[in-house]
């Protein structure tokens, strides 16, 4: 016997592809309205030319760009040394703080002592204290370099973010887990290790990375302890120009090099958001 | 005549103030297995727990193939690897495949390469109907499916005894089925076995021993098809009678 669609079918389908196809065109209609009354704002505004001029110079953006560029060069880094000694100590800081053994209260404290207040404090509060403060010390077999300094201290405040990350995850796996792994003979770190760490990353991964995007866009503050960034390349341009332009190149190449990382994101949101709906865990 | 495996004696219990099991005492001889009865709340998961050492006793002692594992500094993680634990929500750690859920321990608590922990799983889940699934993770199983390799999980590390706490309440009847022809083939093994259930049917089929537990007390003890049939105790009589109520006997 072959199916054939019943007349109710057919007729629920047309319905549907008429109300897809309406939402398509609304979709379409708002968007180009929205476009044009925002142009038509912006152009016709009284100051519209002069702001054209010194932010979006095509002169200017093309001069300032090779000095961006290598600016960039050292962001990126900052920015990958910076993640890989942020997830590390992340990682270590969450796993002191839900350690339950008795000897290790004091290195509890003191991670929990760590997480708050770095957290609390602004980066750029860090950035100076450290990279002022340290050179100040004047010892000598202390490094003084303005872009050590300031790795470091970015790897400070966002090892404190990451680390409550972990911990949220470690903290989300359902605690038969961890007894059924007890009950087969695990010891605790073993628990941790094959058992506990395995879904709890996977759980988190998506936090995990938009925290690591905005450590991408904040290693431009360096720049305030005078190391040669792409904002300080582009700061240097300006001064020399008056013209912002080089800014906004160097805003731009920042939010080119976060975007696969935020979609990146994104999708795999979105896909363990699916295979949630999937098992109809909601 | 085979050696007792398991011997609690005097094993007391409470939570607060709730005392739940009061100087509990039962031996369960090689090869044998006991099916425990009676209530949610009578004290028959918490006679597990406390034996795999998951809950501190308050007073008596519990040995284990004449070791004392109640005593003091007995390293509770070794106790543990001797003794198989399956539970009602099967646990199964999702991250892993069903092959890696089984090998995991074999490898890395009793020191077995990977090879001969991945051929011996794949052996178990090849002798119970289940080697095609051996790639897949837990997710994608059936209730009947993820518990039956939460069963063996446990079973390849052979455990001096399996400890199975409700192992059935989760499941719909046709998995049930599954689940229970397994549980009756590792008993043919000569598995030895303590098992929490209230599956009737099933406790008459498998137990050489059935112990009806009523407020932390073993009340009656016997054989399954007698205990069943003519119950000496008001306190099961009323109990089987609520079972009948609820036709689940």
């Amino acid at each position: 016997m072959s199916y054939q669609p019943s007349p109710l079918r057919l007729q629920r389908e047309e319905a549907r592809r008429l109300a897809s196809r309406r939402s398509t065109w609304l979709a379409l209609l708002s968007t180009v309205v929205v476009g044009v009354i925002l142009i038509l704002v912006v152009t016709g505004s009284p100051g519209f030319a002069r702001v054209r001029e010194t932010f979006f110079s095509a002169h200017y953006a093309w001069k300032a760009l090779p000095q961006v560029l290598s600016g960039l060069w050292l962001n990126l880094r900052v920015m990958l040394i910076a993640e890989i000694f942020v997830l590390i100590f992340g990682l270590l800081i969450a796993l002191a703080r839900t350690t339950k053994s008795p000897v290790l209260l004091p290195v509890r404290l003191l991670a929990a002592a760590y997480t708050d207040i770095f957290r609390g404090l602004p980066l750029l509060l860090v950035l100076l204290l450290v990279g002022l403060g340290i050179p100040g010390l004047q010892i000598s077999w202390l490094p003084n370099s303005a872009v050590l300094l300031g790795t470091v201290s970015l790897v400070l405040t966002y090892s404190a973010y990451v680390a409550e990350v972990i911990r949220a995850g470690i903290e989300a796996v359902n605690p038969a887990q961890r007894m059924a792994a007890r009950a087969l003979g695990f010891t605790q770190t073993q628990t941790q290790r094959f058992v506990i760490l395995p879904q709890a990353l996977r759980k988190v991964t998506p936090p995990l990375l938009n925290d690591l995007v905005s450590l991408q866009k904040d290693s431009g503050l360096i720049s305030v302890l005078g190391a040669i960034d792409a904002i300080r390349a582009a700061g240097i341009q300006t001064a020399q120009s008056f013209n912002f332009t080089p800014y906004l190149v160097a805003g731009a190449l920042f939010v080119a090099l976060t975007i696969p990382l935020t979609r990146f994101t994104d999708w795999l949101t979105r896909r363990q958001d699916r295979a949630r709906q999937q098992q109809g865990q909601w | 005549m085979a050696g007792k495996i398991l011997e609690i004696k005097n094993l007391r219990k409470s939570f607060g103030q709730d005392l739940v099991l009061a100087d509990l005492s039962l031996t369960l001889p090689e090869h044998s297995v006991k099916v425990l009865i009676g209530a949610s709340g009578s004290g028959k998961s918490t006679l597990l727990r406390c034996v795999n050492l998951l809950e501190a006793i308050d007073d008596g002692e519990i040995f284990l193939d004449g070791e004392d594992i109640s005593a003091y500094g007995i390293d509770p993680d070794v106790v543990r690897s001797s003794i198989g634990s399956v539970f009602q929500s099967f646990n199964l750690f999702p991250h892993l495949s069903v092959l890696e859920n089984i090998t995991l321990a074999p490898r890395h608590v009793h020191g077995k390469s990977k090879m001969a922990a991945t051929n011996e799983a794949m052996e178990l889940l090849a002798r119970f109907g289940l080697a095609e699934k051996a790639d897949q993770y837990p997710d994608l199983l059936s209730g009947g499916q993820q518990q039956r390799v939460a069963i063996l999980r446990a079973v390849i590390n052979r455990p001096k005894v399996l400890l199975l706490d409700e192992v059935t309440s989760a499941l719909d009847p046709i998995l049930i089925a599954e689940v229970l022809s397994l549980i009756s083939e590792l008993k043919t093994a000569g598995m030895t076995m303590m098992i929490a259930t209230h599956e009737m049917g099933f406790a008459r089929q498998v137990a050489d021993e059935l112990l009806f537990l009523h407020n932390g007390r073993i009340c009656e003890v016997g054989d399954p098809a007698i205990l069943l049939e003519s119950p000496k105790t008001p306190e099961l009589q009323d109990f089987l009678a609520a079972l009948r109520g609820a036709g689940r006997l």
